[in-house]
């Protein structure tokens, strides 16, 4: 698949020296919804404000459609919507007002039509002659969303779009997502929810410490890294794991009455043949059996652990 | 060009204005006739005749010049410096719009705005004093020059101010003295000769002065002189902007 934006080499160095990019390489690919997973402070925000003209690069180029954002900024921009996480709306504007507003500023003739959909899609249209300052913050997040789109981007960027949003919000703002991407528009969002990602998203990239860890379709990138844990719920408790089991990694768990086995699935021989095998030998009784994928959350803590407390301190 | 960018962002300034129509418009209004009253009346007893012209009359050039440099400033300076405050320029600096378009809209609406406010003086003032236009023409220009300057000029200083203190401080230390003793309300050859050497130093003589001229023929200075000094405030106003945008001055990190 053709990607729909490319960066090369990208890297933002602010003048305190902090290194907040250090030699991004990242394609998206044309028509994907693509999360970008990081902890607090890994960059995510930067990337997104250099693609989007708001933070100058020290370093590298990027790509939108084909068109660098720099030199061909014009044609760049005037495809991308942007979302920003922090919640910044005029206060005496209309929400109307407000959205036409961006749509003229990214170029577009006045389309009340369209303005219509987009309010309408968010749930806004019995809002529009509202002042921006009466909206609660879930609604002001939806007016930040309606602007974005205002202009009829191809690639869409959402900067922790459901931070501090209710359930019923997310839920609705994740169609509007979906349909969005029906409609062959690029989505790039970051956000803490993995859950979120893990529904989402085609594709997710961590980033940690400035640096892009990982590139993956969601499905293959679960798949490699996915744990399973086995449980076994014992009939009578144990107070420690029986020697007929020691050749086995197991936990205790339940106050004795579960024995947990965690085991790779994608791995030739999983081991649980054998454990069953010595279960039975051991004379446990087992009272039920429980098998758990590694939910993203906990690949994303393994990727992220490791390689930070290193790379922090080559900075500091 | 992105026509529909530099409408939109001249339609929103405007759209500022009505919203604030007393703060905008009416209290200038006010401030001035009560200069009309207080200085008009109170020294114009006094002082009946300057170069040939009653006081009241007089000083009407004067107070439509205060009136506009400090609504040019003020104007184009809250403009730009509200979004960086609370955070929606992030839209402008994403958006499809060249630097040169921004100051067009920012700039022009900032402009239109006091230019019509110092007509709308002018107008107040035909209630107070008789006032006569000599040269039309060369009144609207200074008018709009003026305007467009300090509208540049007040751009830069929002562009500047990382704080409400700073958006005030040039036009309260630096632009309200200089038009007070710019000739305002009296003429330079009124003060002692030293003091009019001195005078020379303060750009705004050089705009009050030619201003005047277009209305009843007297300036301080000639009024060539004036228009090349306006010239020079304005170049150099824009090659700041210029500078600004080049470098994201305050604006990009």
């Amino acid at each position: 698949m053709a990607s729909i934006i490319s960066i090369r080499n990208l890297e933002k160095r602010y003048d305190s020296g902090f290194r907040a990019l250090k030699g991004i390489d990242l394609d998206i690919p044309d028509g994907d919804i693509f999360a970008l997973l990081g902890p607090n402070g890994a960059g995510k925000t930067t990337l997104i404000n250099v693609v989007c003209g708001i933070v100058n690069a020290s370093a590298g180029t990027v790509e939108a459609a084909g068109h660098n954002i720099i030199s061909d900024y014009r044609a760049a921009r005037s495809l991308i919507g942007l979302v920003p996480q922090e919640l910044t709306t005029d206060a005496f504007e209309t929400v109307w007002a407000t959205v036409s507003f961006s749509r003229g500023l990214f170029g577009k003739p006045k389309n009340p039509a369209h303005i219509e959909k987009v309010l309408k899609d968010l749930s806004l249209w019995d809002k529009r002659n509202n002042m921006l300052m009466t909206l609660s913050g879930g609604m002001k997040r939806r007016v930040m969303i309606a602007k974005a789109l205002s202009h009829e981007p191809k690639i869409l960027f959402l900067d922790e779009p459901t931070a501090g949003v209710d359930v019923e919000l997310r839920r609705s703002m994740w169609e509007v997502v979906r349909s969005l991407r029906e409609h062959g528009v690029t989505i790039i969002l970051t956000t803490h929810y993995l859950e979120e990602a893990e529904q989402m998203a085609d594709r997710i990239g961590v980033v940690n410490a400035g640096e892009i860890v990982l590139v993956e379709q969601k499905h293959e990138l679960m798949a490699k890294l996915g744990e399973k844990r086995l449980t076994l719920q014992l009939e009578d408790a144990v107070e420690q794991i029986p020697d007929a089991l020691a050749a086995h990694t197991l936990e205790i768990g339940d106050d004795g009455y579960a024995l947990v086995y965690t085991y790779n699935a994608n791995d030739k021989r999983t081991g649980i043949n054998s454990l069953f095998r010595d279960l039975d030998s051991a004379g446990l009784r087992l009272r039920d059996v429980d098998t758990k994928q590694s939910s993203l959350e906990e690949i994303f803590v393994d990727l992220v652990k490791a390689p930070t407390s290193e790379s922090t301190r080559n900075d500091a | 060009m992105n026509i529909h960018a530099i409408a939109a962002i001249y339609k929103f300034e405007m759209a500022r204005t009505w919203r604030t129509l007393f703060q905008s418009v009416v209290s200038p209004v006010i401030s001035t006739s009560l200069y009309f009253v207080v200085f008009g009346s109170a020294i114009g007893s006094r002082i009946t005749e300057i170069q040939g012209v009653s006081y009241g009359a007089f000083i009407v050039p004067g107070l439509i010049m205060l009136s506009l440099m400090t609504q040019s400033i003020s104007n184009a300076s809250f403009a730009i410096y509200f979004p960086k405050f609370i955070g929606t320029v992030y839209e402008l600096l994403s958006a499809p719009i060249s630097y040169v378009e921004i100051v067009i809209s920012y700039v022009g609406a900032a402009a239109t705005k006091s230019a019509a406010l110092g007509l709308i003086i002018l107008g107040t003032s035909f209630f107070f004093v008789d006032i006569r236009i000599a040269h039309p023409f060369m009144m609207l220009l200074f008018l709009a020059l003026t305007a467009i300057t300090f509208s540049l000029f007040g751009f830069i200083i929002g562009i500047w101010a990382d704080n409400f203190e700073k958006l005030q401080i040039v036009p309260l230390l630096i632009v309200t003295p200089l038009t007070f003793l710019g000739g305002t309300f009296y003429s330079i050859d009124m003060l002692p000769p030293i003091w009019q050497t001195i005078t020379l130093l303060n750009p705004v003589v050089y705009l009050v002065s030619g201003f005047r001229w277009s209305f009843y023929d007297v300036a301080d200075v000639n009024v060539f002189v004036s228009l090349g000094m306006i010239g020079v405030f304005l170049a150099i106003c824009l090659l700041i902007v210029a500078w600004i945008f080049k470098s994201g001055y305050r604006l990009k990190s």
